[in-house]
């Protein structure tokens, strides 16, 4: 299989920081705040490998730096520390020292998040056609024609009512705000796709439904996805492997199977426990 | 008439720092270079951008043109002119545009082709095109830098999509030199394409924004548009899809001004650009006579 995202050692620390912030934080102090310098390390040395058509899931409780690793990964914030490498086309890209229009390049063109939030990732005065359009115009595709057509083609794979598409999102339910968000990330057939809590607050049915069409996704465009969330069900669903966070740490990690059945660490024996 | 004030009102430091800015511009054909824009004896957004530049680039014995809406007699023009004559001593003022060396502007490019030899000054009341999608500056800076104007475009797709084309009718954002996209000033579409390989360096000048960016002679100048949806021009036909003429000259292939005869109450066309519109006189005056003889 090829490889499609290396990352080394990500680490993410809000507030000045100090020589011993990683030392006194973590699952085994019970916290994320450095108590010398008051410094959150929302991340420490994250590290893991992604296929592709692979699905990782990033599990853990909130604040616990699941989310912060994906946003550092899409350049939404800057890494303190930590390497990632990009494979793609046969081309490498250390995408941390890229420069900020080839980062703003590669998160046009390759890579592609969906977020908890329609807000963050939608434009709300604009039309659901024309957020879509935007991402295609961001990838240089000047047809109008074009982008109407491939617009329409996204939303009506995504369940989206396709004469609905030149009106606002703010006119949308929640669910069909986070199908077009999801239309929009897929326009540009990005080989590498973070999903953020994407079904939290979505009622069942429309949950179940966009899972579904995650899963479609991935079996036909053998898009590699990281899938951040706390809802064990949609860790058991989609991810075929699986870290667990806890203040900015990897606790435990492998197949999903393994570490939903036969938890190996405490945190995730009660979390595991909890849920069932 | 004469001052106590030095020869282009503002002193020396101040022209030369506008010279400078001016380059800078010239340079990097379609950046916004900031500049400290001094207070003028007149309001800003009066046309301060242009007129700073224009005092800092004459010269005694060079021969300036101000027009407004195309006409040099209206009265932003006029009080500009008048404001450009007291301060300059030496300097030549016309009507005519092939006479001037420098031509100040606001909301028209001349009719009449500029020469390598002449100069455009526009004024800017609102420099940056991204101003309509983007509220921060740094964050435009940087959209500007990275030549990201995808969000201009997204507003022309949603004008498609709601009227069925471009509804843009002044201050058309176009492309310089393949980078930077400008605000070309209220200029009507019918002038943009004006900017396209102009012969005359064409110079903007925002004074209360304190920018002046440039489009250098013989520069790539493209409004912004699709690849299947073109930008075109106004067009002036009328119900019998007959190209309207100057009410005054007959022109047919001048930017038109629509207006209402207050006599008999119907709608007029007249060239907005009136020395145009003189010339042409002129010229239709010459043929007749030569015929007669």
């Amino acid at each position: 299989m090829d490889k499609v995202l290396t990352v080394k050692n990500l680490s993410k620390v809000f507030g000045e920081g100090c020589p011993e912030c990683f030392d006194l934080t973590g699952p085994e102090h019970d916290t994320n705040l450095c108590p010398r310098c008051g410094s959150i390390v929302a991340a420490h040395n994250v590290s893991f490998d992604l296929y592709q058509g692979e699905i990782l899931g990033i599990m853990g409780e909130s604040g616990s730096g699941k989310s912060t690793a994906v946003k550092c990964l899409y350049f939404d914030q800057p890494p303190s520390s930590g390497e990632a490498i990009f494979y793609d086309d046969g081309e490498q890209y250390d995408v941390f020292n890229l420069n900020a229009a080839q980062q703003r390049r590669l998160a046009n063109h390759r890579f592609a998040m969906v977020y908890q939030n329609p807000h963050l990732g939608l434009n709300f005065d604009i039309s659901a056609g024309g957020n879509i359009a935007e991402r295609l115009l961001m990838s240089d595709v000047k047809n109008y024609a074009e982008i109407r057509s491939r617009a329409m083609r996204l939303l009506s794979r995504t369940e989206v009512q396709t004469e609905r598409m030149d009106e606002l999102p703010k006119n949308f339910s929640g669910g069909m705000q986070q199908r077009v968000q999801i239309a929009k990330a897929l326009v540009t057939n990005p080989p590498l796709l973070f999903l953020d809590e994407v079904t939290t607050g979505l009622d069942l049915s429309v949950q179940a439904a966009i899972l579904d069409l995650i899963l479609e996704i991935q079996q036909q465009n053998k898009t590699a996805m990281i899938v951040v969330t706390h809802d064990l069900g949609v860790i058991r669903l989609l991810a075929g492997r699986t870290l667990v966070m806890k203040y900015g740490r990897v606790i435990e990690s492998g197949l999903t199977d393994q570490v939903l059945e036969d938890p190996q660490h405490a945190y995730t024996q009660r979390l595991v426990a909890s849920a069932l | 008439m004469s001052t106590s004030y030095p020869f282009g009102f503002l002193d020396e430091y101040a022209k030369k720092e506008i010279r400078r800015s001016t380059l800078k511009a010239v340079a990097i054909p379609g950046y916004q270079v900031p500049y400290s824009s001094r207070e003028m004896p007149m309001g800003r957004g009066f046309g301060t951008g242009g007129l700073q530049l224009t005092l800092a680039l004459i010269g005694k014995n060079e021969t300036l043109k101000v027009i407004d809406q195309g006409s040099d007699d209206s009265v932003n023009a006029v009080n500009l002119r008048h404001f450009i004559e007291m301060t300059c001593e030496g300097i030549n003022t016309t009507t005519k545009t092939e006479d001037a060396d420098i031509v100040q502007s606001r909301h028209r490019i001349p009719e009449k082709p500029l020469r390598e030899d002449q100069l455009l000054v526009l004024q800017v009341p609102y420099p940056d095109p991204l101003i309509v999608v983007e509220p921060s500056e740094d964050k435009r800076k940087m959209l500007h830098g990275e030549a990201d104007y995808s969000r201009l475009l997204v507003k022309l797709y949603e004008d498609i999509v709601t009227f069925d084309e471009i509804t843009i009718s002044h201050r058309y954002p176009t492309r310089i030199n393949d980078h930077y996209v400008i605000d070309p000033s209220p200029i009507p579409r019918w002038d943009v394409p004006k900017i396209n390989q102009s012969k005359a360096l064409i110079l903007f000048g925002a004074g209360r924004e304190k920018k002046i960016y440039a489009v250098p002679p013989h520069t790539k100048a493209e409004p912004l548009a699709f690849d299947d949806v073109p930008f075109r021009t106004e067009e002036f036909f009328d119900d019998h899809g007959q190209r309207r003429a100057c009410r005054r000259c007959c022109c047919t292939s001048s930017y038109l001004d629509e207006f209402v005869d207050s006599t008999t109450g119907q709608k007029v066309y007249q060239c907005s650009d009136t020395d145009w519109c003189e010339q042409q006189m002129i010229q239709s005056i010459e043929i007749q006579k030569a015929g007669v003889a």
